[in-house]
């Protein structure tokens, strides 16, 4: 669809906002983070270029019959004086009732063709498609690229304008891969691979969650898509390639020592968790090795600081109950250090 | 009242013998007693689902609020749902149905009045076994009303919670299909002389519908459920993907059975709106033939739905499209009723009681949650809105909007029959507005939260989403809609002892239950009626409407038996034991496994099905 179709499009969803009872508020400047009503991406944008006429048919179509029932209860409400009058006893009308029921299998045998049809381009996977393998996990987000030998967490990196196509799979339950101003949600199932596609438009940081009831802790389990120029990218693909920089000096080799120290008193991070480059190849836990240059932690919750690093690796209850990351009870200063190490992991 | 002794004995125990006190309705049999035990227990359960509805709403009234933790959130949001739908609306229903219908076609009583005995006291038990899970020790049900594999295995769920979802739902189901096979042949086969089917009341043909779907949907479920019970207690993998199961396998089965639960929900509700509305218009409803066969399609269209509830599982896009196309049919029929219950409305004389009120609220709201549902039923839209708020949104209008307002519409409509006493009108008008406010107010905010991309089931969510505003509105919606059931209760009570005394027939009713004292004597009728149209005691009040009819002249509107007495059971213990029974073979199963429990369990539903047998032989 021609950009400007679309612009007007968006004006017209501006007004379904008002009408959905959005006047009341202050016009926003920014659409809000997890608008399915401003789709930034291909996948998002088809589902919406559908969702916007059948959304003015459910309109008329309640304007039409919520007026014609009020009119019928004003018209024909009892009035002072008409007690115990019988109104002419009508049984019904047969045209009428044929009429009214075909009236409806018109419309939706409307919406069902168009249905049909955006159906038919979202199933349409694209070619030269960017792969990217998503794993659930209650309660975080693991991605692959089989193609570039990276591994990451909670944040999916794209490039501006190149499909991306993603394969599903769930590490334990089921799950719901949602980022709504990109792409409609397909669950995660164990046992199971879905397939979805999509494509970013413009350069961005695109908030999603997951969709389908995980348990505990389901309501934080976010994610974010950061779509990038392809320049951009392909700088933070180099990046994730490298292995990680163990730093020599100071808390944050401290850090380093604690994490990957195999002593029976240690932590054991390394039993969870990988380092790439180092012998942590834990897989129960989110990769860290370049947890550093992430913009969030803990599935988004956080901004990625080392102040929340260590009251995260600190606490973990505390700020996310039910997380498998368990209390290692450390102290104050032992995750002081290991937020250090991990903020140095770029 | 006076107390009858009946020197008789029958089986182990001696047979009850008072009509009055509590005793007398632990044992009654007859169908509107246990219609009002139905009632004020479902209703009690509606409180309780209510009060979790709320906890829901303080929770999340502002953003990253602690008022609830995620687990205990995870229970209430659980709970809310298994109690309101199957402790509260589809009682509620059965309730309205066990009473009036059998009065409405003429007969004396249900089929099976001591299986009807059994169907509630098995639910009141059930009931409570389920309610026992909010105990410290026990913790509740925690993966949602549609408990998605593999959530539910033992390795994801560590409280007794889906223990009592998987044992307590198998004991309503009992008490659910023992009920819909009662009603079917009570409707079937008792009805009075010349009440064809076309002639019978939309309410009765409603309730016959929703009694086939109860026996053709609720075995999916029961597989679905005992699969899970040997996952969760023997260790087999029917669900675990872990051992080859197959998560969605229960998602199939689940859906087979949850998505015609929302008919059997929603079709009694209909049922009521199509008699209060003609009642109130002074009219016929419109087009009887096209309101009752649209019941009738939509009933078998809702068993070729399931998998719209499954569109983001990866079925595909041929599978999604036929259950698309499907889900979109049902628009059809349900159309026709909102178009005919108009078509009631126009043209008559209104009088804008509170039941009418309802009715009309229904219809209005009903036409929303409908709408909603079109958009649902396209896959590609549905991948956007499933498990958002949209979808909340959506089943409140359908089960609040829709099934609370017609049950509400049925409430005030049929009181004045249970009990003899009129409801406050002027409470009644204060309790519809509050409730429609505050109902709008939660619900229709939803909407717009879900499109703005709020998933559901979710116990918390950051600021800045853009869901701040319209959740804290939401939430006083939910507290005014709470004052509305509270001047519901008020008055209720209020009307059960100073309500002004009602007659047979305060809204001129057309239907039979409107010609017999109210509240109804024993066995309804002196003499069978006889029914010669749709509008049996409109034809004896109204010698015009009954020329209209068709009614002969001077045809007579009572069978007079000659000899013939009629034969209906005596109060009995032996229900009440059998439940009993049934709940503490329940209760030992939910301890995974109590064998203590379980042989008394056993034992007592033995004594009580020995005891049952004998009674009935010496009857």
């Amino acid at each position: 669809m021609p950009a400007p179709h679309r612009r007007i499009i968006r004006r017209l969803a501006g007004g379904m906002a008002l009408l959905a009872g959005t006047g009341l508020l202050p016009a926003c400047a920014s659409p809000n983070p997890q608008s399915t009503l401003s789709p930034e991406g291909s996948h998002a944008a088809i589902i919406f270029d559908l969702y916007i006429p059948i959304f003015w048919a459910a309109v008329l179509v309640f304007v039409v019959v919520e007026a014609v029932l009020l009119y019928s209860v004003w018209r024909y409400r009892q009035r002072p004086g008409q007690e115990g009058e019988l109104p002419a006893q009508v049984h019904g009308n047969t045209r009428l009732e044929i009429a009214w029921t075909v009236a409806p299998a018109i419309v939706v045998a409307i919406i069902a063709i168009m249905t049909f049809r955006t159906q038919a381009i979202l199933a349409s996977f694209p070619t030269d498609a960017l792969n990217v393998r998503v794993i659930g996990h209650q309660w975080w987000w693991e991605f692959q690229y089989p193609d570039l030998g990276i591994t990451t967490a909670n944040e999916l990196h794209v490039p501006v304008g190149r499909p991306v196509k993603l394969t599903l799979e769930s590490a334990d339950v089921i799950h719901s891969f949602w980022i709504p101003r990109l792409a409609g949600k397909t669950d995660t199932i164990p046992g199971l691979t879905n397939q979805l596609w999509f494509r970013a438009d413009r350069p961005g940081i695109y908030r999603g969650q997951c969709a389908e009831f995980c348990g505990m802790q389901h309501a934080l389990m976010g994610l974010r898509v950061i779509v990038n120029t392809q320049s951009d990218f392909d700088a933070w693909v180099r990046a994730q390639r490298q292995p990680a920089t163990i730093p020599t000096t100071g808390a944050a080799a401290r850090g380093a020592q604690l994490f990957l120290d195999r002593s029976d008193t240690a932590p054991k991070c390394w039993s969870c968790h990988t380092i790439a480059g180092t012998d942590a190849q834990g897989k129960v836990g989110p990769d860290l090795t370049h947890v550093g240059s992430r913009t969030t932690i803990v599935a988004g919750l956080l901004e990625n600081t080392p102040e929340n690093l260590a009251k995260w690796i600190h606490n973990p209850q505390a700020i996310k109950k039910g997380a498998l990351m368990p209390n290692l009870g450390l102290s104050e200063q032992q995750a002081a250090d290991l937020a250090a190490f991990l903020s140095s992991l770029r | 009242m006076a107390t009858t002794v009946i020197t008789r004995e029958a089986g182990v125990l001696r047979l009850p013998v008072r009509e009055t006190g509590w005793l007398s309705w632990l044992t009654t049999v007859n169908h509107k007693r246990i219609g009002i035990l139905y009632l004020t227990t479902s209703l009690i359960f509606f409180l309780v689902g209510g009060i979790l509805a709320l906890l829901i709403r303080l929770q999340l009234a502002v953003p990253n609020n602690t008022f609830l933790a995620p687990d205990v959130y995870n229970q209430v949001f659980t709970m809310h749902a298994l109690i309101m739908i199957f402790l509260a609306l589809m009682p509620a229903a059965v309730g309205f149905a066990n009473f009036v219908v059998p009065i409405m076609i003429g007969a004396h009583d249900m089929a099976f009045p001591r299986l009807n005995a059994l169907s509630y006291w098995v639910y009141l038990l059930g009931g409570i076994l389920f309610e026992m899970s909010f105990l410290p020790l026990f913790g509740a049900p925690d993966a949602g009303w549609f408990a998605y594999a593999p959530l539910t295995q033992n390795q994801y769920s560590h409280s007794a919670g889906m223990n009592f979802y998987v044992i307590g739902l198998n004991v309503l189901g009992i008490a659910s299909i023992a009920g819909a096979i009662n009603f079917i042949v009570t409707i079937l086969k008792l009805r009075a002389p010349g009440m064809s089917l076309t002639r019978m009341p939309l309410f009765a043909w409603m309730t016959l519908v929703v009694s086939f779907l109860i026996v053709f949907a609720f075995p999916s479920f029961t597989i679905a459920t005992v699969l899970l019970f040997f996952d969760r207690y023997v260790g087999t993998n029917f669900f675990n993907p872990a051992g080859g199961g197959n998560p969605l396998l229960w998602q199939h089965l689940f859906w087979f059975f949850g998505h015609p639960e929302v008919y059997i929900l929603i079709l009694p509700a209909m049922g009521i709106v199509s008699e209060v509305l003609p009642t109130f218009a002074r009219k016929p409803i419109f087009g009887y033939t096209f309101v009752a066969y649209s019941g009738v399609a939509i009933g078998f269209l809702g068993f070729t739905v399931w998998a719209h509830h499954m569109f983001a599982t990866g079925l595909g896009p041929v599978a999604n499209a036929s259950f698309a196309a499907t889900s979109m049919l049902i628009a059809v029929p349900t159309g026709v009723k909102i178009f005919n219950w108009i078509g009631t409305l126009w043209g008559g004389r209104l009088r804008m009681t509170t039941a009418m009120l309802f009715a009309i609220g229904f219809i209005a709201m009903f036409i929303i949650g409908g709408i909603s549902g079109v958009s649902l039923a396209s896959p590609p839209i549905d991948l956007q809105q499933t498990d958002t708020y949209y979808v909340v949104a959506h089943i409140h209008y359908v089960l609040f909007g829709g099934t609370v307002f017609g049950l509400m519409a049925g409430a005030y409509y049929w009181f004045p029959k249970i009990t003899g006493r009129l409801m406050s009108e002027r409470l009644g008008k204060w309790h519809f507005w509050t409730q429609f406010i505050g109902f709008n107010l939660t619900f229709f905010p939803m909407h717009y939260l879900g499109i703005e991309g709020m998933p559901r089931r979710i116990y918390t969510y950051a600021p800045g989403l853009g869901f701040d505003e319209w959740n804290l509105v939401a939430s006083i919606g939910a507290f005014i809609m709470g004052a509305g059931v509270l001047l519901f209760i008020v008055n209720l009570l209020w009307s059960l002892r100073n309500g002004p005394p009602a007659g047979n027939d305060p809204w001129d009713g057309a239907t039979l239950e409107w010609s017999v004292p109210s509240p109804p004597p024993e066995h309804n009728f002196e003499a069978t009626p006889i029914v010669y149209s749709r509008r049996p005691y409109w034809d004896m009040k109204y010698p015009e409407v009954a020329h209209e009819h068709g009614v002969p002249a001077g045809a007579p509107f009572m069978l007079h038996e000659s000899g013939h007495t009629l034969h209906l059971p005596g109060p009995t213990y032996y229900p009440f034991i059998v439940a009993v029974g049934i709940f503490l073979l329940a209760w030992g199963l939910v301890l995974q496994v109590a064998w203590p429990l379980i042989i008394a369990g056993l034992a007592v539903g033995a004594i009580g099905m020995l005891g049952w047998v004998q009674q009935m032989a010496a009857d």
